[in-house]
């Protein structure tokens, strides 16, 4: 298994950290920082408008990244567009494709959306008088495929689905909707903002027309995500947020607009979280993606031989169709106290509803803890959070005593 | 022998598990509730008072140990005082009565009971 905890200054910061939140925020390697620190250190200038020496080398810089996910996609460079994360790509989309939605239309998601894949498409079908459709979840915790064939019809516009959930761990059969809804003509969008950390997406095979996600999730800085379109639509899609560089004349009267994909990111864009994205997509490419997911599928294993002993797993206990991303309960105790205990022997664990509100409910469960698996996490981190979760059965329910 | 947890005392776990005040009023004079967004906790209280002061109270909802003890313990607390006595209660108050150490994470637990009874005017 791989070893990479000592790349990881929060790590080695803190020695005794059982990090178990990478669905949230994976932590950065060192070279992430480093590269970051760089470019505020020796060449920290705006991008696209200086004509002066350091300013060149600050586009270049920004725009290799732009090249690196361009090729981490199969996409071309002109289809890559920056964003601030999955939520603000996810909140663009539902602005410039508004123009495509008309009343009695309707938009499909699934029932185990993020808020940030949910909320958008709802307040779209409200302005539009559209309709939201859900595509149902099966007793494993799945998609159902006979719901999305009831769901997807003549009036479908856009059908955006979430590659894997946070909550659960499902990863979805992407292709199967792309095939089904380009049938009837309508858009896809995959919000992969879980999927991204376990290896490159390959955007012409699975035929999305947008996906959307996070550096953050990618070993990568906060504050930077991507945005990827066909170029044909995003070529006759327009902007919806406007300012400088993303235009090409102006006058007090009226705007044209910037080539691609300048034309969607207006004003000054994360410089250095850019370039730090490109460093983690360099940094994850070096340790191999075919040893990344070896690594996670070992600890996905461990953790389902593990975690059933102790706790209930809400989540498919397939590791074929699975991420590391655990959410589990125990009977008679809220996910709060469970977290606290946790936290006593620092076990970073999620609790809640996980940004996924209408999910939890629909489970009929008031919340679930998670423990998300990532590259530096090791099965003493599976034993840690075992012996944890069996302390906290101790002081809740009385029990292993 | 088994050693005493700070936090998860008895008293706060049984109160978790046995609720003092648990239910709904009819025709309530304060009905109110809220939710801890962060973790998913969702407080209703309802109150109702005779000759100026909390006849009856009531909670119902869902949430962790501390947020269930929490409001247990603050029904019990505001029984016969009058309405201008339940706008002087603090933080400080709360986390006293539940007399274990509070940590910043478990703040809003402790007090979600305590926000919306400070919604009275």
């Amino acid at each position: 298994m791989l070893e990479l905890k000592k790349d990881f200054p929060v790590l080695t910061s803190n020695p005794n950290l059982v990090y178990l939140d990478s669905a949230a925020s994976a932590l950065r390697p060192q070279a992430v920082v480093d590269a970051m620190n760089d470019y505020y250190a020796r060449y920290g200038v705006n991008v696209n408008r200086g004509i002066y020496d350091l300013s060149d080398y600050a586009t270049i810089m920004y725009e290799k990244t732009r090249e690196k996910v361009a090729e981490f996609l199969q996409a071309e460079i002109e289809e890559i567009i920056f964003t601030s994360g999955t939520t603000d790509g996810l909140n663009t989309l539902s602005r410039i494709l508004e123009q495509k939605i008309n009343p009695g239309d309707n938009i499909v998601v699934t029932r185990m959306e993020h808020h940030a894949n949910l909320i958008p498409w709802q307040q779209l079908a409200k302005r539009k008088q559209a309709e939201l459709r859900f595509i149902e979840i099966t007793s494993n915790y799945e998609l159902d495929l006979e719901s999305t064939k009831k769901v997807i019809d003549e009036r479908t516009k856009i059908v955006s689905v979430t590659a894997a959930s946070n909550v659960l761990g499902t990863i979805t059969p992407i292709n199967e909707f792309t095939v089904l809804a380009h049938s009837v003509g309508a858009l896809v969008i995959v919000d992969a903002a879980q999927l991204i950390p376990h290896g490159p997406i390959n955007v012409k095979d699975i035929d999305c027309d947008f996906l959307v996600f996070s550096g953050h999730k990618l070993y990568g800085p906060t504050g930077v995500g991507v945005l990827y379109g066909k170029k044909k639509l995003l070529e006759e899609l327009e902007p919806v947020a406007f300012g400088g560089d993303m235009i090409s004349r102006v006058s007090y009267e009226s705007a044209s607009w910037a080539e691609l994909p300048h034309k969607f990111e207006p004003g000054t864009p994360p410089i250095a979280e850019v370039i730090g994205l490109g460093t983690a997509l360099d940094y994850l490419r070096q340790i191999g993606w075919n040893n990344i997911q070896a690594h996670e599928q070992e600890l996905v294993n461990y953790v389902l031989e593990k975690l059933p002993e102790v706790a209930t797993i809400i989540g498919p206990a397939n590791q074929v169709t699975r991420t590391a991303t655990f959410s589990f309960i125990i009977p008679n105790t809220h996910p709060h106290d469970i977290g606290d205990i946790l936290n006593r022997d620092q076990i970073a664990v999620r609790v809640g509803h996980h940004c996924a509100m209408p999910l939890i409910q629909h489970l009929g469960l008031v919340g679930t803890t998670r423990a998300a698996f990532g590259i530096y996490n090791s099965t003493d981190d599976v034993d840690a959070l075992i012996e944890g979760i069996k302390k906290v059965k101790k002081i809740l329910l009385n029990e292993y005593l | 022998m088994t050693e005493v947890d700070p936090m998860y005392q008895e008293i706060i776990l049984d109160l978790y598990r046995h609720p003092h005040n648990q239910g709904i009023l009819e025709e309530p004079d304060f009905d109110q509730e809220d939710a801890n967004t962060s973790c998913g906790d969702i407080i209703r209280l309802t109150i109702k008072f005779e000759n100026g002061a909390v006849a009856h109270v009531a909670h119902h909802g869902y949430g962790c140990a501390i947020s269930q003890a929490a409001v247990s313990l603050l029904t019990d607390h505001i029984k016969e005082k009058t309405k201008e006595e339940l706008t002087h209660i603090t933080v400080d108050d709360m986390i006293s009565m539940l007399g274990i150490p509070v940590s910043h994470t478990r703040i809003k637990c402790a007090t979600l009971g305590l926000k919306i009874l400070q919604k009275i005017t």
